[in-house]
C-alpha cells in the first residue's frame, strides 16, 4: 500500500506534532479516523504495511520511557520505516553539547522525523524551529504529550462511538501532568465536559480558563461521569509533599470496587501509566470489566502509526511543492 | 577638554523644570549655560575654539543613570568586560552607571571595588560606581566589610539577584549600611517560592506547563524590607519591581515616610507573560515577565512617581548559554542599548508619560537612589548630555550591539526613537553613525 492509496479525507496540514491545543476538532477527527482505519487494515496494528518505506524516525529521548519508546519504534517499523533510538539523560548534555547541537547532530544522519521526549516544557518546540524534519512531542516535561491524549480519546471513542456529550474526569495530578493537558484540550475541542479532580496543591487554581471544571471530592462526581483518566502520581516531578501520605490520597482519590460501584456501570477506566497499584487505582479496578487500560496500550500503536503518516504526507507536500 | 555648544534642541532637564527650546554652551567638561531660545530668535554665535552641535529636532537630555548594571569583570568575561559594557551604556545613552558586584570573586572588599574604577577608567567610557556586596561572597550570611568598600568608592550596597533572605542579616545591613548614608538595593524575592521558576505563575505557566513564580514572591520580600526599613531607618531600594501588589506596598511605604525607592525594567513594562508561548529563552528573565494588570500597575507606578527610576537590569549572557532548554537557560535580557526605543514604545507613544518624566525616571531618580549630583544640566554641573532623536525609524539588530552579548528579545522588531550622541564631562563619547 502506497501513502497516497490511503483514505486520509479531512484536514491535517501540519509539519509537527507538538501538541493538542491548537488542533482543530477537523484535525483531531483525520488522525482517529486514519488509526481506525489502520486498525481495520492491519488487524488491530499486527501486520506490516509499507507506506513509509525509506523513512527514517529518530527516537531522541532525553527521559526515560520504555513504553512509549516501544509503542513508537513499533509503529514506525509496521509503516516500513527504520528507526534509530538515542537516549541522552539531560544532565551528561549540559556538560557539552548542547540540545540543539545533538538534534543537528542526529538529523545530518539524514533523519526524517524526530520523535522527541524531554522533561523540559517547549524542547521539541525549539528542535522544530531548528530542524528540517518533522518533530513529534513525545512529552515535554508538564506541559504536552498528544500522542498519549490522542490515544486516550481513540479509547473512549471506540468504546463508545463518541466524544461530544460525554463527562470525563481527569483525576489525580493535574498540576505536573502533560496528558492532563493534551486530554484536556483534545477533549474539550471534540466537545467533551471536563472535570479535573485532585488534591487542591494539584490543580492549577487558574486551570478552569482552558474549560474544565474542577472538582475536589471524587465520590460527588462520579455518578455522573462517563470515563474517569486516572492520572499518574508524578513523584519524581513533585518538589517537595503536595499531599500529607500516599495512604490519605488512594483514601480522597484511589479508583477501588467501592467507587466502581457507585458509578455508571458503564463507566471507562482508563490510565495511563505505568500505574501505581494501590495508589490511583486497586488491582481489581485495574483488571476489571471497566478497566480500558490494556486497549489504550494497543490503540496506542495505532494512533502512533496514523501520526508518523500524516505528517510525512505532509512533509511530502511541502517537499513536492518546492521542487 | 574641548568647549561645545549644542544648539537649537528641545531642552529638558526634570531637575531645573526645564523643556523648551535652548541653547546649550559646556565650558571646561561643565554646563556654563543652558539659554532659552525664544520662537524665531537667531541662534548664539558659538565662542572661539567651540565645536558646535547642531540639535535642531532633537531632545538634549540629562545624560541617563542606571542604578545596577552587570558588566561581568572579573569572572564572566565570556558575556561582557567593563570595557564592552560601557560602550553599549553610552549607545544607550547612559554617562553614569552602578556597576552590580555579581562578578566572581564578588565585589565584597575594598580592592574588588577599586579593581571596577580601575578598569572602567581604563576603558574611559562612561562614568562608573561600584556597587558592593552586602554580604560577604553575597551569601546572605555574614555582612561584608560594607566601611571599606564605601572607601573603595562603593555607591550602594546589594547581593544582586540573591536576595537576603535572612531576615536578621537584612536587619543588621540596613543599620549599618545607614552609617554611611548608603542604600541597599536589594532584589525582593522569596527563594523558596521562586526556586526552579521559569515564568509568571498564572494562566499562562497553566496552559504551558511551566513551572511559574507567583506574585507573591516578590510582595512578601516587599512587605518584609519595608518593614525592616521602618525598623531601622536605613534606606532600600527595590530593583525590578514586576507586580501591583509591589507597586502598591512602595506607595504607601512612601506615604508613611520611610525610606524606600524602587525601580522597573523596559521589558517588564512592554512585553507580558504571553510570550512564552514561543518557548524562546531570550524572553525569559528574572523577575518574570508578568501579566497585563501587573505590567498596567507598574506604568501607573511610574506615572505617579512611586516607581523613580528605570533600570536595564542589564544582563548580559554569551550565545551559547541561551541556546539551551528553557529550564537551563539562565534569566536576563542584554539590555541597556535597547533601554530607551523600548520605554518609548512602552509609555510615550501611549500617552502614559510625558518626555520630562520619562526622562527624571532616567536621570534624577537614579541619581537620588545613589545619593549622586549627576543627572542635571544645571549651571556649573558636570557637563553629561544625551541627545535623543524622537522621530528616527529604526530595527534593532543585535549584531550591531556594543555589548559583546546579544541576548535581547528585541532583535529585528522596529522602533521609533533613539540615542544619537552620548557626551559625558563634555566629551562627545557616542556618535551613532548613519
Amino acid at each position: 500500500m502506497l501513502l497516497s492509496e490511503l483514505p486520509i479525507s479531512g484536514a491535517w496540514g501540519e509539519r509537527h506534532l507538538l501538541g493538542l491545543e491548537r488542533l482543530s476538532a477537523e484535525q483531531l477527527t483525520t488522525v482517529l479516523d486514519l488509526a481506525e482505519h489502520y486498525d481495520r487494515v492491519t488487524q488491530g496494528g499486527t501486520q506490516r504495511l509499507d507506506v513509509l518505506k525509506g523513512l527514517v524516525v529518530a527516537n531522541l529521548f532525553f527521559e526515560n520511557s520504555t513504553r512509549t519508546r516501544t509503542s513508537f519504534s513499533l509503529a514506525a517499523r509496521r509503516l516500513g520505516a527504520d528507526t534509530v533510538d538515542f537516549s541522552a539523560s539531560s544532565s551528561s548534555l549540559s556538560k557539552g553539547e548542547t540540545f540543539i547541537d545533538t538534534a543537528l547532530t542526529i538529523e545530518a544522519m539524514g533523519v526524517d522525523m524526530v520523535v522527541c521526549r524531554h522533561r523540559t516544557p517547549g524542547a521539541p518546540h525549539l528542535l522544530a524551529r531548528h530542524l528540517k524534519a518533522s518533530v513529534l512531542n513525545a512529552g515535554d516535561g508538564t506541559h504536552e504529550h498528544p500522542t498519549q491524549g490522542l490515544l486516550d480519546i481513540y479509547t473512549i471513542r471506540k468504546q463508545c462511538g463518541r466524544i461530544s456529550g460525554l463527562t470525563v474526569a481527569l483525576v489525580g495530578d493535574i498540576r505536573h501532568s502533560r496528558v492532563a493537558r493534551s486530554n484536556i484540550h483534545g477533549l474539550v475541542t471534540l466537545g467533551a465536559r471536563v472535570i479535573v479532580c485532585g488534591p487542591a496543591t494539584l490543580i492549577p487554581s487558574d486551570i478552569t480558563r482552558l474549560g474544565v471544571e474542577v472538582a475536589y471530592n471524587l465520590d460527588e462526581i462520579l455518578p455522573e461521569v462517563d470515563c474517569v483518566n486516572l492520572l499518574r502520581v508524578q513523584f519524581e516531578r513533585q518538589r517537595g509533599a503536595f499531599f500529607p501520605s500516599i495512604a490519605e490520597y488512594a483514601h480522597l482519590f484511589g479508583m477501588n470496587g467501592d467507587r466502581i460501584r457507585r458509578a455508571k456501570e458503564s463507566l471507562m477506566v482508563l490510565a495511563p501509566g505505568p500505574i501505581n497499584r494501590g495508589v490511583e487505582l486497586t488491582p481489581d479496578v485495574a483488571d476489571g470489566p471497566n478497566s480500558l487500560i490494556l486497549n489504550q496500550v494497543s490503540n496506542g500503536l495505532l494512533i502512533r502509526m496514523a501520526c508518523l503518516t500524516l505528517l510525512t504526507q505532509e512533509r511530502r507536500r511541502i517537499q513536492g511543492g518546492q521542487s | 577638554m574641548s568647549n561645545l555648544l549644542i544648539l537649537g534642541g528641545r531642552v529638558i532637564d526634570p531637575a531645573n523644570n526645564l523643556d523648551g527650546i535652548a541653547d546649550v554652551l559646556i565650558q571646561a567638561g561643565r554646563i556654563a549655560a543652558v539659554t532659552l531660545r525664544p520662537t524665531g530668535a537667531a541662534a548664539p554665535v558659538a565662542p572661539a575654539g567651540t565645536e558646535v552641535i547642531d540639535a535642531t529636532g532633537l531632545i538634549v537630555s540629562p545624560g541617563f543613570i542606571d542604578t545596577h548594571v552587570s558588566l561581568r569583570e572579573p569572572g564572566f568575561e565570556e558575556d561582557e568586560c567593563t570595557a564592552s559594557g560601557t560602550a553599549a551604556a553610552l549607545a544607550g545613552g547612559f554617562t553614569t552607571i552602578a556597576a552590580q558586584s555579581d562578578t566572581s570573586p564578588v565585589v565584597d572588599n575594598r580592592s574588588a571595588a577599586e579593581f571596577i574604577r580601575l578598569q572602567a577608567e581604563r576603558a574611559g567610557n562612561c562614568r562608573v560606581y561600584p556597587l558592593g556586596a552586602v554580604t560577604k561572597e553575597s551569601h546572605g550570611e555574614e555582612l561584608a566589610e560594607i566601611g571599606q568598600l564605601v572607601e573603595g568608592g562603593a555607591v550602594g550596597f546589594s547581593d544582586a539577584k540573591r536576595p537576603v533572605a535572612n531576615s536578621e542579616v537584612m536587619r543588621r545591613a540596613l543599620e549599618y549600611t545607614r552609617m554611611f548614608n548608603r542604600p541597599i538595593l536589594h532584589f525582593a524575592m522569596v527563594p523558596e517560592l521562586s526556586e526552579g521558576g521559569v515564568m509568571h505563575e498564572g494562566f499562562q505557566a497553566t496552559r504551558l506547563g511551566l513551572r511559574g513564580i507567583p506574585a507573591a514572591a516578590q510582595d512578601i520580600m516587599t512587605g518584609r524590607d519595608i518593614a525592616l526599613a521602618e525598623l531601622t531607618g536605613g534606606r532600600v531600594h527595590l530593583m525590578c519591581v514586576t507586580t501591583a501588589d509591589s507597586v502598591e506596598r512602595v506607595r504607601r511605604a512612601q506615604a508613611a515616610g520611610i525610606s524606600v525607592t524602587a525601580d522597573v525594567t523596559p521589558h517588564h513594562l512592554l512585553l507580558t507573560d504571553e510570550v512564552m508561548d514561543s518557548f524562546d529563552t531570550m524572553y525569559k528573565c528574572h523577575p518574570p515577565l508578568r501579566s497585563a494588570e501587573h505590567v498596567a500597575a507598574l506604568i501607573a507606578g511610574l506615572k505617579d512617581g512611586t516607581l523613580s527610576a528605570i533600570s536595564a537590569d542589564h544582563q548580559p549572557l554569551a550565545f551559547e548559554k541561551k541556546q539551551v532548554e528553557l529550564d537551563n537557560a539562565p534569566p536576563g535580557i542584554c539590555g541597556i542599548e535597547t533601554l530607551l526605543p523600548v520605554c518609548i514604545k512602552a509609555l510615550i507613544e501611549p500617552g502614559h508619560l510625558t518626555w520630562s518624566d520619562l526622562i527624571s525616571r532616567l536621570t534624577t531618580g537614579p541619581a537620588a537612589v545613589l545619593g549622586l549630583k549627576h543627572g542635571t544640566l544645571g549651571p556649573g554641573e558636570l557637563a553629561d548630555v544625551t541627545l535623543i532623536d524622537p522621530t528616527q525609524q529604526w530595527t534593532v539588530r543585535a549584531s550591531d550591539f556594543r555589548s559583546k552579548s546579544r541576548n535581547t528579545p528585541f532583535d529585528g522588531i522596529q522602533f521609533t526613537g533613539r540615542v544619537v550622541a552620548t557626551i559625558v564631562e563634555g566629551e562627545v563619547r557616542y556618535r551613532l553613525s548613519r
